[in-house]
């Protein structure tokens, strides 16, 4: 068949079954959107900034399951897209992001709108490509969605010049990929499993450390199983939440974020030094890369799993660990998470609570950065893996309403609710026309208190009270701005007002704004200070 | 951990940009590189990149593992028992003695390779720290100018 450039590009997302492309147009990439006009096959949905349109093809990925698409064009397009290919970069989210580049013959001229993509895109990116024949954009495109979604997943970043788009080629798009240098190791060592079992069933005191990667390769069930199998108790990372259902009795709670990272593990010679460590991960460079494992398994971990259940079944004695189990519901006692209500305000961990209760399973979960961010891992109910989508490695503020969007376009029939601070909105608030344009009702729950919270929670803790650049006193009415755009918008004060609007919110067809006025002061616990360990783990503040 | 000297060659798919990802792997995640030569493998759609680098065994392991994530690349080896060499050429002045040089070349595997009417060049080819050595040798004859090659190394 010989097409076009842009041709087999519609052609190549039709072949990976893409229901919908997140993107905004512009010079370099014109070639490409004309097509898009032609086709009918997939949606393609304007997103008010192009920051935007990779979070929400971010968040139809944590969605599904599935690789988002996002299509930006050379220059501005590009570098506003940059910060969704790192967010994606850092939480293994399976991407492919296009962009156009200026024509070959332009290239290093510091043509209008050109920069050199590949280049900034390298560092951030699980694998990019600068397409300088339209022969190689098939293959290019072919490999592109298998390196995102295989192995640990990633974005990966396509560069078209504009003149390769126009260019006539012949497209055949293979079924299969062929990448000698590219073979993600999936099953795990047979003999490492086998003695991590026998170092299991040993111990006295095992825990499973659940981390995101359980999410992304849809081992969530086994891991149910495993755990009631073996009555292991469990902590969550951040970027796990919902493996195990919120009122599983085995699961202890949250613990930081994001595997062995430095928020997880505080000071590194005293992070559980007298434990033996069996780490399962799809990627050989985070096996000990800060904490050292005694039983490295590089697999997918719902392989892993497969080979270990079995194994487990025979060597691991459940009734073992009933003192453990007893210690830990000791420890929760002692110290359960929990926040008191004092004063008039709401407080924004009762507001997480109540989403919770009222919505539970129903409801998806976004979040953008901050103080409300920590709250909702914690208050939440968690109840399934993929409820929960949230900026973990990067801490992208501005990530939580589009991604909220790419949620909504992948699970219309649950509400999709981005939890979000007054800092954080406004970073993406743009994104109220999209919303209204294409449908997508998205509730905004701002946990509004005036202040950049969680960088105000350190100045107070650490910095003497110096709140530098983090008082947000001046602000916009944000019931007028949901409506200047077409959505709906609620202030709110009370814990009735806040029931009654979200209800509404709920039954309304149209994006809304429900502004929650909290107090101001509340503070994220239990945190620990940056490099300290985590026996000095603040478990308590009474701002005096 | 004593930062040890480690020689790790990396084969990569020869295409566009490849160097830069290996480059820019090793300053990203602030990994030092002492020295680095590239070149295709004949007969092959790969080339070879021998990278010099210190680091404690922590990190060399990580940046072996960070390598091979990089899609383009085939096989990473961290070299423990190789023969390593490098070459390196000094001009010098055509006042010094001829003999003189000829023979301390020789001494470090090379010789005299072209004479001019002001200058000669004397190369030499061997293992780096003999390289050294040598480099430290011919200060006497006032050489005006030193090119030194990275590294290449071959498992024993």
């Amino acid at each position: 068949m010989q097409i076009s450039g842009a041709q087999m590009v519609i052609e190549a997302l039709i072949a990976e079954e893409v229901e919908v492309v997140f993107g905004y147009p512009g010079g370099a990439i014109m070639n490409v959107y004309d097509e898009i006009y032609k086709q009918r096959s997939f949606q393609h949905i304007l997103t008010r900034h192009e920051q935007a349109a990779v979070h929400a093809a971010e968040g139809y990925a944590k969605a599904t399951g599935k690789v988002g698409v996002a299509m930006i064009t050379s220059g501005p397009g590009f570098t506003n897209g940059v910060t969704g290919l790192a967010d994606a970069y850092m939480d293994s989210i399976p991407l492919v992001v296009i962009s156009g580049q200026v024509p070959m013959s332009l290239i290093g001229t510091d043509a209008f709108q050109e920069i050199d993509a590949v280049g900034i895109s390298r560092p951030c990116t699980k694998h990019n490509y600068l397409v300088t024949d339209a022969a190689d954009l098939p293959r290019v495109l072919k490999e592109a969605f298998y390196i995102a979604r295989t192995g640990r997943p990633g974005p990966v970043h396509v560069d078209i010049p504009k003149d390769v788009t126009a260019q006539i080629a012949t497209f055949d798009y293979s079924k299969e990929v062929e990448l000698e240098t590219y073979k993600p190791t999936t099953k795990g060592n047979a003999r490492q499993i086998k003695k991590a079992i026998e170092a299991i069933a040993a111990a006295k005191r095992p825990l499973l450390y659940l981390g995101g990667g359980i999410v992304s390769s849809g081992a969530a069930d086994l891991v149910r199983e495993f755990s009631k199998m073996t009555q292991i108790p469990a902590v969550e990372t951040f970027m796990a939440r919902g493996t195990l259902r919120f009122d599983d009795p085995l699961l202890i709670s949250m613990l930081g974020m994001h595997g062995f990272d430095d928020r997880v593990t505080g000071k590194l010679s005293e992070f559980a030094k007298n434990a033996q460590i069996i780490h399962v991960d799809i990627d050989p460079a985070s096996v000990s890369k800060l904490v050292h494992a005694h039983y490295p398994i590089v697999g997918d971990v719902k392989n892993v799993l497969e080979q270990m259940m079995p194994l487990a079944k025979e060597q691991i004695d459940p009734v073992r660990y009933a003192p453990w189990l007893n210690t830990i519901a000791n420890f929760n006692k002692l110290h359960p998470l929990s926040y008191t209500e004092e004063g008039d305000r709401l407080k924004p961990q009762w507001v997480i609570e109540r989403i919770g209760q009222l919505l539970g399973d129903k409801a998806n979960i976004s979040t953008d950065v901050g103080q409300h961010q920590m709250w909702t891992a914690q208050f939440y109910p968690f109840s399934r893996p993929r409820q929960w989508v949230s900026s973990g490695g990067l801490g992208t503020m501005g990530f939580g309403f589009p991604a909220a969007l790419g949620v909504k376009r992948a699970d219309p029939e649950r509400v999709s609710i981005n939890i979000t601070g007054d800092g954080s909105i406004l970073m993406n608030i743009q994104e109220l026309m999209t919303a209204v344009e294409y449908k997508l009702p998205v509730i905004n729950v701002i946990l509004n208190n005036n202040f950049l919270g969680m960088v105000r929670q350190w100045q107070t803790l650490f910095y003497d009270k110096r709140h530098s650049q983090t008082d947000l006193s001046i602000q916009p009415d944000f019931v007028k701005v949901a409506e200047a755009f077409g959505g709906v918008g609620y202030r709110v004060t009370t814990k009735e007002e806040f029931d009654a609007a979200l209800k509404d919110a709920v039954e309304k067809n149209v994006v809304t704004i429900i502004d929650v006025v909290v107090n101001r002061f509340e503070n994220v616990l239990p945190m620990v200070p940056a490099g300290g360990s985590l026996f000095n783990m603040m478990l308590e503040y009474k701002e005096k | 951990m004593e930062n040890a000297r480690r020689v790790i060659s990396v084969i990569v798919l020869n295409e566009a940009s490849v160097l830069s990802r290996i480059v820019g792997l090793f300053s990203g995640r602030g990994y030092n590189i002492e020295s680095l030569t590239v070149a295709p493998i004949p007969d092959s759609k790969y080339s070879r990149i021998t990278i010099v680098t210190a680091g404690s065994l922590r990190v060399i392991e990580q940046i072996t593992k960070q390598l091979h994530k990089l899609i383009p690349v085939l096989k990473v080896y961290e070299h423990a028992d190789l023969v390593e060499k490098e070459m390196a050429m000094v001009k010098i002045p055509m006042n010094e003695s001829l003999g003189d040089i000829e023979a301390l070349a020789h001494a470090y595997n090379g010789r005299i390779v072209n004479v001019g009417s002001d200058t000669l060049i004397a190369m030499v080819a061997d293992e780096p720290s003999r390289v050294g050595h040598f480099l430290e040798a011919i200060k006497r004859f006032h050489p005006k100018e030193i090119v030194r090659s990275g590294s290449v190394a071959l498992e024993r």
